[in-house]
């Protein structure tokens, strides 16, 4: 028995094992200066597991008294959580190096929030839920306020964690209904409780506390006040991190609460997560519009990106689920490559995040500027890009659900984000001349990611490198 | 007769003072760390009370997990609280306003 469950959550355990040895090996021998070694063995660590999950096709498999769960949705939610930590992992290297920041925590720290996160997607209990949650945000804490003496970062953690912590406070609040109310934590106990004609008071009231949480950790309007924050605040390659695995871990998790906990009450939350859905897409795209910072411009397009990915969850279908999981993992290569072209951005050798100084990169420096401006054209979804078939698919999946509404207003809203999007743009081909121009950087690994995730945005409207099969096996072991 | 209402009523009575206390408090950084903890332990009242109710074991073990959470949670707080103090010279509320926007 046990032997069974251990073989299930191997790549769980593999991962915490290498990373207690890593904290050995940084604390007795090195200290920093293993940093660069340490990083790099934990890069290629993730991305083995992270190709183990994508070539592993074996059946749903539950252990530990069904607590655990590891099916086709999971592998593909831990597949991207993987290979996308690996891949920031890589690429901030050389900037936390740079920058003074490469302590051997750092990757530690990473593992340790990607087991977080691992665990929160193959949760099918509310406890494992909540302790993979936690997992994920501790760590995610520390990482945020790593440049201990700068006073931003540390304020930047600070509000991380409080409203963090409020955000789980609320969850748990919403699970001890749940439990008090339907008798049992595991999800599938908690369906066969429920009956659709007649959900009491306290299991409904615990649903939405429950989703409230989970809507903080995705930031969606009205819960998305820490994101600017945080965003600006922390070192780059952690705001990179931030809106990358951990998006994906807890849209991911949110699927499986409503899906798996919550089916039979479709009607009921459908509106809730279309509600948010709306606001974050509106938000994002007109909060978006004055800012002057670059790493809070893109929170408000994160914002607005997860609305996008919740109009798929709303839908409740297995082609709405399926498009959420092909706009996660859209989302995810745009904004690898958005943030290697941010990573890159020094004047002086100093790091800037204002977007003033992308004046006339088009002319100074015409290849980042080009990679710069296919990504920027495919996160406002203009086609022929990738994002916008990602779009294309979430609308799609509203439109046969009957939210014909929910469609059109993400077709508006995306209008209206296109525009800051394209100022961007603008600034860098048409902006007025200044004398300090960005420097140029050479760093092969952030030009090379940047590069690698502007041609994926254009190769990839053939086929979509086959991902959308992947979904459907994935969104189809949720649903059915 | 104490009956599990009033387990629930003080639970959901704690669980409020602990989210008003996050958003009223604009003196010290260190009652935002009780807030948070109050919530904490109102929602450890609610599950003992159910379990407890129901017969059922399952909420007294999620309660100990959440202790420990809290506690690693209170551990990682006061340590970002003790960096943000070496930089700004004040843990209060109101000069946690360097970003805004």
């Amino acid at each position: 028995m046990i032997h069974n469950d251990l073989n299930i959550i191997l790549p769980e355990i593999v991962l915490s094992m290498f990373a207690m040895l890593i904290l050995l090996i940084g604390v007795y021998r090195g200290q920093d200066k293993k940093t660069a070694i340490l990083t790099f063995s934990t890069a290629g660590l993730m991305f083995v597991i992270g190709v183990w999950m994508i070539i592993d096709s074996s059946l749903s498999e539950a252990a530990f008294n069904n607590m655990f769960i590891s099916d086709a949705f999971s592998r593909y939610a831990k597949a991207l959580i993987l290979l996308s930590s690996s891949a920031v992992l890589v690429m901030s290297l050389g900037y936390m190096l740079r920058h003074n920041l490469g302590r051997f925590e750092y990757p530690i720290l990473i593992i340790f929030s990607v087991v977080g996160m691992m665990f929160m997607v193959s949760a099918n209990d509310l406890m494992v839920l909540y302790l993979g949650l936690e997992l994920q945000s501790l760590a995610l804490y520390v990482v945020t306020s790593m440049r201990r003496e700068s006073l931003k970062s540390t304020e930047a953690g600070m509000k991380y964690f409080v409203l963090g912590a409020l955000s789980s406070g609320l969850l748990l609040y919403g699970a001890s209904l749940i439990y008090g109310y339907s008798g049992s934590t595991n999800f599938q106990a908690i369906i066969a409780s429920l009956d659709s004609s007649s959900v009491s008071l306290g299991l409904m009231f615990g649903m939405i506390l429950l989703v409230a949480g989970l809507a903080f950790k995705i930031s969606a309007v009205p819960f998305h006040m820490w994101t600017p924050d945080v965003y600006e605040g922390s070192p780059t390659p952690i705001t990179a991190f931030l809106s990358t695995a951990p998006k994906i871990a807890a849209m991911a998790l949110f699927a499986r609460v409503v899906c798996d906990a919550f089916y039979v009450l479709i009607y009921d939350w459908q509106q809730v997560v279309a509600i948010m859905s709306v606001l974050s897409m509106f938000v994002g795209a007109i909060a978006a519009i004055g800012q002057k910072n670059i790493k809070r411009l893109m929170a408000y397009s994160s914002i607005a990106h997860m609305g996008y990915a919740l109009i798929g969850l709303a839908s409740g279908t297995v082609l709405g689920l399926q498009a959420m999981l092909v706009y996660m993992a859209i989302y995810v290569v745009m904004n690898i490559g958005t943030f290697a072209f941010i990573m890159s951005m020094e004047r002086d050798g100093q790091p800037v995040t204002d977007i003033g100084s992308l004046t006339q990169l088009g002319v100074n420096q015409p290849s980042r500027a080009l990679a710069m401006l296919v990504l920027l054209f495919s996160l406002a979804g203009v086609p022929p890009l990738v994002g916008f078939f990602g779009k294309l698919y979430v609308l799609r999946a509203a439109y046969d659900a009957g939210l014909i509404w929910l469609a059109v207003m993400g077709v508006l809203a995306s209008v209206i984000g296109a525009y800051y999007y394209l100022r961007l743009v603008y600034l860098m081909y048409f902006g007025e001349k200044q004398d300090a121009s960005l420097d140029v950087v050479k760093s092969p690994v952030l030009s090379g990611f940047a590069a690698t995730a502007a041609v994926v945005m254009v190769v990839g409207i053939i086929n979509l490198f086959g991902i959308e099969s992947a979904a459907n096996l994935a969104a189809s072991s949720l649903v059915n | 007769m104490i009956g599990i209402e009033h387990y629930l009523t003080t639970a959901s009575i704690l669980f409020v003072i602990g989210i008003f206390g996050l958003f009223l408090n604009r003196k010290n950084v260190i009652i935002l760390l009780m807030s948070i903890e109050l919530m904490l332990l109102a929602v450890n009242i609610n599950l003992v009370a159910f379990s407890s109710y129901l017969g059922d074991l399952v909420g007294q073990i999620f309660t100990l997990f959440i202790l420990t959470v809290a506690a690693a949670e209170a551990a990682i707080g006061l340590a970002i609280i003790v960096s943000f103090f070496r930089n700004r010279g004040t843990i209060a509320v109101e000069d946690v306003n360097m970003m805004k926007g």
